[in-house]
């Protein structure tokens, strides 16, 4: 009885104790903070496992010599790692040349797809016209509608019409009229983002004398840079990674259309024609061409500028 | 007097200038779009033979549209499975995207690493890398294999999963709500791969929001609860509509619909046939898309 009776007093003391009360409360934000953190970690874990399985068998197979594939016991890490199937698709694919016509050929095009898209997309946002609900709509059927459902109408018209068949022709004139990969998209992203950003700072541009053009191209556009950098990403992404517009363009020397047609041609070259082999000499392509993707997106990404300077003008 | 009449208001010229913004659009959607939509309708409503240099269309008004309903073996069911399937992916992908967003936008060691991670499906995920691979495989196996497969068969485990099924249902949940946590945990992998993107314009929206409001939110006393329903879910709202957009149009263009199209108009030469039913299920995708975002449009804060 005397025990319990001293314990509620030391308990009423320490309710009264500030400096006890104040280490408390740190002591449990701290645990939360450290739950938090656990959960996160694992929840990040587990789903980068979930999309890295795949990509690690595939690493971890382009590394096998021929004996690896086959021996059961061998599941990640090869006994014998052999460098062969890299150097026989580079050889084939060939990677140096063949990337960097890719790349300068999607570097292009994404320029020209932020610019085109971005200035429609500020059009849309900030601008009244007749007929914008009706043409804004057009947009969104412009990226639902399958591009295999106008594909035929297009090939006629680039063949037929002007024969820019196996040039990078096409792409250019789609993507400066706003018809590209995706365009649609990038327009209604640029749309959104428009309308999210305060309209006080085209207002005072306006008031100084601005015009329309130089406040759209030195204040809208820098202070949309997160979306400028998304578009550019996924815009360059794609453009890497199209098979459709290439083989209907008939565009042969490019990575997508190179990559699907790797794993054949070394078979025919190397005359190798067990399937299970090849599948090796694939991995080895891909990852290949996956790391320039990757470094440019790590590149990029840095650049999703953290909170965009907009706190000092809305007050 | 007369020179201040001709003169254009203020709103006309504001007009002329948005005309001038979007003019190349417009022009690429006339030249590109209009024509071969127009094309794509004229072939839906004839019927088409290959002839000498090209193509033959003769008009029969709705007969094909008549056919793919009413006779065609499998499209109206593997329409109805197709909305199905986005109407129960859409929900996740976005929940989940815009979860993971959230959990990436944190400052934490190695963000720049699970970000590059959390953007591979993007890139592996592109037509040029699966094709190459499946091609590969379906020499090799001899039948049809998808990566989808592979990372289930790589993320399973030996964990009985019908006894706690059982179990569950055994405390009297209804079966309605455990069979869609169960096809969620079962496409947990495909919402992975398919949230690449919706991750993407997350992250850029976030990080567009102003610092400023959650000071003040904070100094308000705001819980991180509040916070998120008071301040982020608001400003994210019109990237949730983008987001939206993209995931209906994606999923449906991965869906049997388009590719019983597609084989239509490549494997059985019917352009008539394939044109009628991607303009069937364009419509379908253009009505669910205007009434969804119509609705949600509605309830949307834009910044202004």
């Amino acid at each position: 009885m005397i025990t319990i009776a001293k314990a509620k007093l030391r308990y009423q003391e320490l309710q009264n104790d500030q400096f006890f009360q104040n280490d408390k409360r740190r002591a449990l934000k701290y645990f939360k903070k450290f739950l938090f953190f656990l959960f996160r970690f694992f929840i990040l874990l587990g789903v980068s496992y979930i999309i890295l399985s795949p990509l690690i068998r595939m690493v971890a197979q382009s590394f096998f010599s021929d004996t690896d594939l086959t021996n059961p016991m061998v599941y990640i890490i090869p006994t014998q790692p052999t460098l062969e199937k890299y150097v026989a698709a580079w050889k084939v694919l060939p990677y140096p040349k063949t990337i960097l016509m890719s790349l300068g050929n999607d570097i292009g095009l994404m320029l020209i797809q932020i610019f085109i898209c971005s200035m429609v997309g500020y059009g849309f946002a900030r601008f009244n016209f007749p007929l914008k609900g009706f043409l804004f709509g057009c947009v969104v059927i412009m990226i639902v509608i399958p591009t295999h459902a106008i594909m035929l109408p297009l090939y006629l018209t680039f063949t037929q019409t002007v024969s820019l068949y196996g040039t990078a022709g096409p792409f250019y004139l789609l993507t400066i009229f706003g018809s590209g990969l995706r365009s649609g998209l990038y327009i209604y992203l640029f749309n959104q983002f428009f309308r999210g950003l305060p309209k006080e700072i085209e207002e005072a541009a306006f008031v100084d004398g601005a015009g329309s053009f130089y406040t759209y191209f030195r204040i809208m556009l820098v202070n949309a840079m997160p979306s400028v950098i998304t578009v550019a990403v996924f815009s360059l992404v794609w453009q890497y990674n199209d098979l459709f517009y290439s083989r209907l363009f008939g565009l042969s020397s490019v990575v997508s259309m190179r990559i699907s047609a790797l794993s054949q041609e070394v078979g025919a070259i190397y005359e190798i024609e067990n399937p299970a082999y090849l599948t090796m000499y694939l991995y080895a392509g891909v990852v290949l061409i996956l790391i320039p993707v990757i470094l440019i997106y790590c590149v990029l990404q840095k650049f999703f500028i953290e909170g965009v300077e907009r706190s000092g003008i809305v007050g | 007097m007369k020179k201040k009449k001709r003169r254009l208001s203020l709103a006309q010229k504001r007009a002329i200038t948005g005309f001038v913004f979007i003019s190349p659009w417009l022009i690429g959607f006339l030249i590109y779009y209009v024509r071969s939509i127009y094309m794509t309708v004229q072939f839906s409503l004839s019927e088409v033979s290959p002839a000498v240099g090209g193509y033959e269309a003769k008009f029969v008004g709705l007969k094909n549209l008549k056919y793919i309903f009413l006779e065609h073996p499998q499209f109206n069911q593997q329409l109805v499975i197709s909305m199905r399937d986005v109407f129960i992916d859409v929900p996740l992908i976005i929940i989940f995207s815009l979860l993971m967003a959230m959990l990436l936008n944190q400052k934490f060691v190695g963000r720049t690493i699970v970000r590059a991670v959390f953007f591979l499906p993007v890139i592996m995920g592109s037509a040029a890398i699966t094709t190459a691979i499946d091609n590969a495989r379906s020499a090799m196996v001899g039948g049809v294999s998808s990566t989808a497969a592979d990372i289930v068969d790589a993320s399973s485990s030996s964990v009985n999963v019908d006894y706690y099924l059982a179990l569950f249902k055994d405390i009297g949940l209804p079966s309605g709500i455990l069979d869609y946590v169960v096809g969620a945990v079962e496409r947990l992998s495909d919402v992975v791969s398919l949230s690449g993107v919706q991750i993407v314009i997350f992250i850029a929206a976030l990080q567009s929001i102003s610092g400023s409001l959650y000071e003040v939110a904070k100094i308000e006393g705001a819980t991180g609860y509040e916070t998120f329903w008071k301040v982020t879910f608001p400003m994210v709202m019109p990237h949730i509509i983008t987001c939206l957009v993209y995931t209906v149009v994606d999923s449906f263009a991965n869906s049997e619909v388009v590719s019983l199209s597609y084989d239509e108009i490549f494997s059985n030469n019917h352009y008539d046939y394939g044109s009628a039913m991607s303009l069937v299920s364009t419509i379908v995708v253009c009505a669910v898309l205007f009434a969804v975002v119509a609705v949600i449009q509605k309830r949307t804060f834009y910044y202004n």
